[in-house]
């Protein structure tokens, strides 16, 4: 029997989950969790400089490790400035616990000083959320969190505590034991019969995977099924990690900016093994446009996604790695000859827009060139904008978790938080953050957080001054009217970066692979500035709204 | 309301404050409208049985699904049949409110 807070009890019960490091900030309704936390000698606290920024710090980890992370806000702003990195979390299916702290219980509901309604507010962005009431509620309600984050398709958890319950004394006998996931739903025998029978038919398969293959570690047995089938793969955003680049049956990211070839293809497949993807209108266009001649064998973890836009010949409901464990051995080695034939025709016709060759001349041979310039091991992260597309189609990755991108949200300000949470994480590995000047200026406060850690990241900023894609879509879809998406002054980005104490490499005064050679080789935050035209484009493009097949440029590599 | 074909959502869930938001949340999120709503605490009162009335609609198998993975509810089922009930208290409501019109 010993006695403790609730705050002291939440600590206690976040390190027997195995936690040593929580990014975070504090304030007046978690400073008893805070006093807490300075005693615990297994966690490291990360100071954020915004909690946006505390909750991406927090997903970089958990999208590194995919284990649950944790972030800390404090009531009312803290609360409501972490709101986005946590519906960003919800809509890429990345483990969280978010703890933020309340107004004491018996000033709940009276407009107190900074008091903001944090549960209702988080219902809809997350997997579950906690308003606790009672210290002793903490024994279960911390364990339970871990385990719902982590358990089925992974998302994260709020929970809210008021200030008067970090302070509350109870007695407790034992601390419940660390939460792990539930086991994943059995697959049934019949499914994956009926699955392999049908990959086995089809004369024109295609395998489709998102991000649900990365969260199931599925990767290298992806490639195997692939392999063994001779069955092509194409990635959504969130999975182009899954297949190496250059793999000769990678045929590249789906949807609206696909390769035209990519497209095509799959206009003409007669069967889509859709795995760990959600039918979302970036990949599919106009969805029931989609694929319209073809069977789909839809693997998910979550019930719900399977028949959710497109019904399905085929749901099975499981882990990915486990499906494909036990659909290989039943996959019959097969050419698909005239497939792959009529696809590398496909791609001759239409070569791709992502460059085989590196260099300078443009953004995308330049991102190529930084990803052969680094370790096999770099984790990848981007912001969201003109720079994040080209990075999808260039990037040469090489397999498992080192792409960590915005998807669903589509957060601009994700990349450079997220970095440095990846960097806390894997300090053994390199991380590169590509991002543009509309981006990085969304959470940058947060290069003072990577100073102070001396994180090993790198920042590739593209500096085009102005919102690049916007920019875009008002030129092709508005006639031209590029309006409020260009930036009139010129920011010196490299005074900035090293007024907050980066390491600094502008490539607008001296260009050449050996400089960018250097920079990367710097140890701790550094910036390689790129300059870049406002008429390079993302190209091919899918209009919003049309169904793939109507694609906008990108006729030749030219 | 008779314009549409009915149906009657029977949920059951954990009885704690929270709750009915997280499930109402499903509707207000897709603009559907709930046209009545009827809970009541289930016999050691640790959980409750909503009953929703709404109006048919091929959004309503997906909503279910997504309710199920709601974690305080634990069954949710459709029973046109229940539409009864609430047609029952309509006129017990309508009779209430002519009643407190005319004290």
């Amino acid at each position: 029997m010993r006695e403790m807070t609730g705050a002291e009890c939440t600590v206690r019960l976040l390190e027997r989950q195995g936690i040593t490091i929580i990014s975070g900030i504090p304030g007046g309704a978690n400073l008893p969790l805070y006093d807490a936390l300075s005693r615990s000698k297994q966690i490291k606290h990360i100071l954020a400089r915004h909690e946006q920024g505390a909750g991406f710090i927090a997903q970089g980890m958990a999208r590194t490790t995919g284990k649950p992370a944790v972030c800390l806000a404090t009531s009312g702003p803290g609360a409501t400035n972490i709101v986005t990195a946590i519906a960003d979390a919800k809509l890429d299916s990345v483990p969280l616990v978010c703890i933020t702290g309340q107004v004491p219980t018996p000033l709940i509901g009276t407009d107190a000083f900074q008091e903001v309604d944090t549960y209702g507010m988080s219902i809809p962005i997350t997997k579950h959320n906690f308003l606790v009431r009672s210290a002793q509620e903490l024994l279960t309600v911390i364990p339970e969190a871990f385990r719902l984050a982590a358990s089925g398709r992974p998302g994260p958890v709020l929970v809210d505590i008021p200030r008067d319950v970090q302070l509350e004394h109870i007695a407790v006998d034992d601390l419940p034991a660390p939460a792990v996931a539930d086991a994943p739903p059995v697959v049934s025998d019949t499914d994956i019969a009926t699955a392999a029978e049908m990959i086995n038919r089809a004369a024109r398969p295609v395998l489709w995977v998102g991000g649900g293959v990365v969260a199931a570690q599925a990767d290298a047995i992806c490639k195997n099924l692939a392999e063994t089938a001779s069955m092509p793969v194409t990635m959504t955003l969130m999975g182009l990690s899954v297949i190496p680049r250059d793999h000769e049956l990678n045929i590249g990211m789906l949807g609206m900016h696909a390769e035209r070839y990519t497209n095509m293809a799959m206009e003409g497949c007669d069967l889509i093994v859709a795995a760990g993807v959600r039918f979302d209108d970036r990949a599919t266009g106009k969805v029931n446009e989609f694929c319209p001649n073809a069977k789909v064998i839809h693997i998910d973890i979550d019930h719900c996604e399977l028949d959710k836009l497109r019904s399905v010949s085929l749901g099975i409901l499981g882990d990915i790695h486990d499906v494909f464990s036990k659909l290989l051995p039943k996959i019959e080695t097969k050419p698909r000859k005239e497939w792959i034939g009529y696809i590398s025709a496909l791609k001759s016709a239409f070569p791709p827009h992502s460059p085989s060759e590196s260099g300078f001349e443009s953004p995308q041979k330049f991102i190529r060139l930084v990803g052969e310039l680094s370790d096999n091991s770099t984790i990848v992260t981007t912001d969201v904008g003109k720079h994040q597309m080209w990075t999808a189609q260039s990037y040469p990755f090489t397999g498992g978790r080192q792409w960590l991108t915005s998807g669903g949200l589509g957060t601009m300000g994700f990349g450079l938080p997220v970095a440095i949470g990846a960097a806390l994480a894997a300090p053994d590995k390199k991380v590169i953050c590509f991002s543009g000047d509309g981006s990085i200026l969304m959470n940058m406060q947060e290069l003072a957080t990577a100073v102070e850690h001396n994180v090993d990241v790198t920042v590739v900023l593209f500096n085009n001054q102005c919102l690049g894609l916007v920019h875009q879509q008002q030129e092709l879809f508005f006639e031209g009217n590029c309006f409020s998406s260009e930036y009139p002054i010129a920011l010196d980005y490299v005074a900035i970066l090293r007024g907050f104490g980066w390491h600094v490499c502008d490539l607008a005064e001296n260009c050449s692979e050996e400089i960018v050679k250097q920079a990367l080789a710097t140890e701790g935050p550094c910036l390689i500035h790129m300059p870049v035209s406002r008429e390079e484009k993302v190209l091919p493009m899918v209009p919003p709204g049309a169904a793939n097949r109507v694609m906008i440029g990108g006729d030749t590599n030219g | 309301m008779a314009n549409h074909a009915h149906t009657v959502l029977d949920i059951l869930v954990n009885n704690h404050p929270g709750v009915m938001a997280h499930v109402t949340g499903l509707f207000s999120r897709r603009a559907f409208n709930v046209e009545a709503i009827l809970c009541l605490p289930v016999a050691d009162t640790s959980t409750s049985r909503i009953w929703l009335l709404v109006n048919e609609d091929g959004r309503l198998d997906q909503m279910m699904r997504q309710m199920r993975k709601l974690q305080d509810v634990y069954e949710v089922t459709a029973s046109a049949e229940h539409t009864k009930v609430f047609a029952d208290l309509a006129s017990v409501m309508s009779s209430e409110s002519n009643q407190s019109m005319a004290g």
